[in-house]
């Protein structure tokens, strides 16, 4: 498959948009009319042909806009990657893995050919092609997770495992919803997801550090995790709150399809083989309320799943002022009717919306 | 999440390899070489790791780890070593009696649970006996990145010392060796003091060898987080016993020479496992009723656990008495 990329800002004029194509295959995270915290955990080995589990890394049609946005963060603030001294065959053991992967599930977009430590990097989409010497960091322009994230969609969080702990010891954060590496960078895993409500309470953490603490090489994992976000924004961190924190204000029943966004992660989890480093990528992907609705299941259940949320959770994503308004708008897509068991579209068997 | 939780598989993916060389060390100590048997290349892997081989002995099933010791940064082969062990369950005498060159086998991916501190300014290893395979490999990868490290490795004797004088020659500065029978002892306060600053120190060897050491470097003030072991616990034979599997709905019979996990994969019921050895906790089973003693030989549950009959961890613990009743 080709990839036609768009032209499209995440920023100033936001002209970010979603084809149709990106509409059908968004990564809707409810699979059911209802919304709680759990450890929803699977195997990260493939999926439905055209979905965004189906390669280890998605590339698509945002993905040269995303790499320009990245580069625009990272102009105005490089601390939004740092890796600690101990970290850096991590960093090679990331780009080894986004280089093989990236080759070897879209050839048309990426070329990898390894003669020895010789290597040479193609990558079409972003007009690359550089030949260096894998482990020698003196021949990429910069250290090696900066180099490969600065050509890869998503976050990536890079964690060191030590006496039964992980510890966020490198990372590249620019699409974030609202968390910072710099300052989290050193942290363990309780300390760096204190601030999530009701989770540490129902020994979700416990449990999900024991799943990681577990992962192992050649058995990727993944989860889907979501918020909402006014704008298609990718750099909501809490660096820039004062520019996209009063955004939040601007919502009113005219521009709400348009401008409320579903914000979804798409989280695998790898485990490194040289360093034996946690790889924890973190894809954002983004759709308007306005896109969401014309898949008649997702606008239904949208609606339940924000009305139903408990405040806590409504607090803590952001959006808890904004609710009345987001189930005004999104009531009027929700005829009652139940919805099929799962997060596909199903747009051949669910009916159409009768309202 | 996307689609119904997939349930997560019995054990790390697996590789099918070639037995490539067969090369005796001494009378106890035999190294197995491995090449992929699809003719790729093996993943890499990180100093430290074990792979599990599984073995087909006569149809029985035979699962031992064993760390690699080849070079990590070599994606050719992967070698183990393996020491006789007569009074073992067999599957040693398997590896020694059974398997020669050319023989296919599975192995698993490699499974750290002994990785190097790469925050580490030095790195000190003290090896017991067969303990010496995971720091082959651990220096292979440090020489790799020219780090500091010292070895110090006490044996029986001359005779039965794997890789003495390949080490020796080689870094005749770094490692130091020590044999039993010429009543030589490893000096071990001496050379825990002194060591500079975010040094780290790794043991592997017999259970009496690892508690001296994490007591002694305790006692010198050494931080828990700078002293790392790796003890792989064999199963012990035991006496046999019967256990009710209740989400399966069976009765088996745990015989003398098999682990309670292998007893469960026996009878068809698919458990998860990845060291095999008291180690990883992936293996750690409920337990819903019990009546008689709990025999708990892992590493992974706390005291208060074990004492509280709870939870059992099957790939080595065992159990007597009249009645025991696991969520399996």
């Amino acid at each position: 498959m080709t990839i036609q990329f768009n032209k499209e800002t995440f920023r100033d004029d936001y002209s970010f948009r979603n084809s149709d194509w990106a509409i059908k295959r968004f990564p809707f995270p409810f699979h059911e009319d209802s919304y709680m915290y759990s450890v929803n955990m699977e195997q990260h080995r493939g999926g439905p042909e055209g979905s965004v589990y189906e390669k280890r890394f998605d590339v698509d049609e945002h993905y040269v806009s995303e790499m320009q946005d990245r580069a625009l963060v990272l102009a105005d603030d490089p601390l939004r990657c740092q890796s600690l001294p101990h970290m850096t065959l991590a960093g090679w053991d990331t780009l080894e893995l986004i280089m093989v992967s990236k080759s070897e599930d879209y050839p048309d977009l990426f070329e990898l050919d390894r003669d020895g430590d010789r290597w040479r990097w193609i990558n079409k989409p972003m007009g690359i092609d550089h030949t260096f010497t894998f482990l020698d960091e003196t021949t990429l322009p910069c250290g090696p997770l900066e180099y490969i994230t600065r050509q890869a969609q998503g976050d990536f969080a890079v964690l060191d495992q030590r006496n039964d702990m992980l510890y966020m010891d490198a990372g590249m954060v620019t699409t974030q919803a609202d968390w910072s590496l710099d300052f989290d960078i050193g942290m363990d895993f309780f300390e760096w997801h204190a601030p999530v409500p009701l989770a540490h309470e129902m020994g979700i953490f416990k449990r999900a550090l024991k799943f990681l603490l577990n992962i192992q090489q050649g058995a990727p994992a993944r989860r889907l995790n979501w918020t909402m976000t006014v704008n298609p924004l990718l750099d909501t961190s809490p660096e820039n709150y004062h520019k996209w924190g009063v955004q939040k204000a601007t919502l009113t029943p005219d521009n709400i399809g348009a401008k409320q966004h579903l914000r979804v992660e798409l989280q695998t989890f790898y485990r490194l083989p040289r360093s034996n480093a946690l790889l924890f990528p973190i894809r954002c992907y983004l759709i308007a309320f306005q896109d969401i609705v014309t898949i008649p299941k997702w606008g239904r259940r949208l609606h339940r799943v924000v009305r139903d949320l408990p405040e806590e959770l409504a607090d803590y994503k952001g959006f808890i002022d904004n609710r009345p308004l987001m189930l005004d708008y999104l009531s009027k897509f929700d005829d009652g009717l139940p919805t099929s068991a799962g997060v596909w579209p199903d747009l051949d068997t669910e009916p159409p919306l009768s309202k | 999440m996307s689609a119904a939780p997939q349930k997560t598989k019995a054990g790390a993916e697996k590789i099918d390899v070639t037995v490539s060389a067969v090369v005796k060390l001494n009378a106890l100590v035999t190294r197995f070489e491995f090449t992929r048997t699809d003719g790729k290349e093996f993943p890499p892997f990180s100093a430290g790791a074990h792979t599990v081989v599984e073995m087909n002995d006569d149809g029985r099933t035979r699962l031992n780890p064993y760390s690699l010791m080849s070079d990590p940064a070599d994606p050719t082969i992967y070698a183990i070593s393996v020491r006789r062990d007569d009074a073992g369950r067999g599957g040693s005498l398997f590896m020694h009696n059974n398997v020669n060159v050319g023989d296919r086998m599975t192995l698993s991916y490699p499974v750290n649970l002994f990785p190097l501190d790469l925050r580490g300014r030095k790195h000190v290893f003290l090896a017991g006996g067969i303990g010496i395979t995971p720091f082959m490999a651990m220096i292979a990868h440090l020489e790799r990145i020219s780090a500091p490290w010292e070895m110090h490795y006490a044996c029986r004797s001359k005779e039965l010392g794997s890789y003495v004088d390949e080490l020796t020659g080689k870094y005749p500065s770094k490692v130091h060796v020590y044999f039993d029978d010429q009543d030589q002892k490893l000096p071990l306060e001496d050379l825990l003091d002194g060591q500079p600053l975010g040094t780290h120190v790794y043991v592997c060897g017999p259970k009496g060898m690892i508690n001296w050491v994490h007591s002694t470097a305790a006692a010198h003030g050494w931080p828990e987080e700078h002293v790392h072991s790796e003890e792989f616990l064999a199963p012990q034979p035991g006496k046999p016993f019967e256990v009710r599997l209740c989400k399966s709905d069976i009765t088996i019979q745990v015989g003398e020479n098999e682990s309670l996990l292998e007893a469960i994969e026996r009878c068809g019921v698919e458990a998860p496992f990845l060291c095999r050895g008291g180690a990883c906790g992936q293996c750690e089973t409920d337990v819903v009723e019990a009546d008689g003693t709990f025999d708990h030989r892992d590493h992974w549950l706390d005291d208060e656990e074990h004492a509280s009959g709870k939870k059992i961890m099957p790939c080595v613990s065992r159990f007597v008495g009249k009645t025991l009743v696991l969520d399996r």
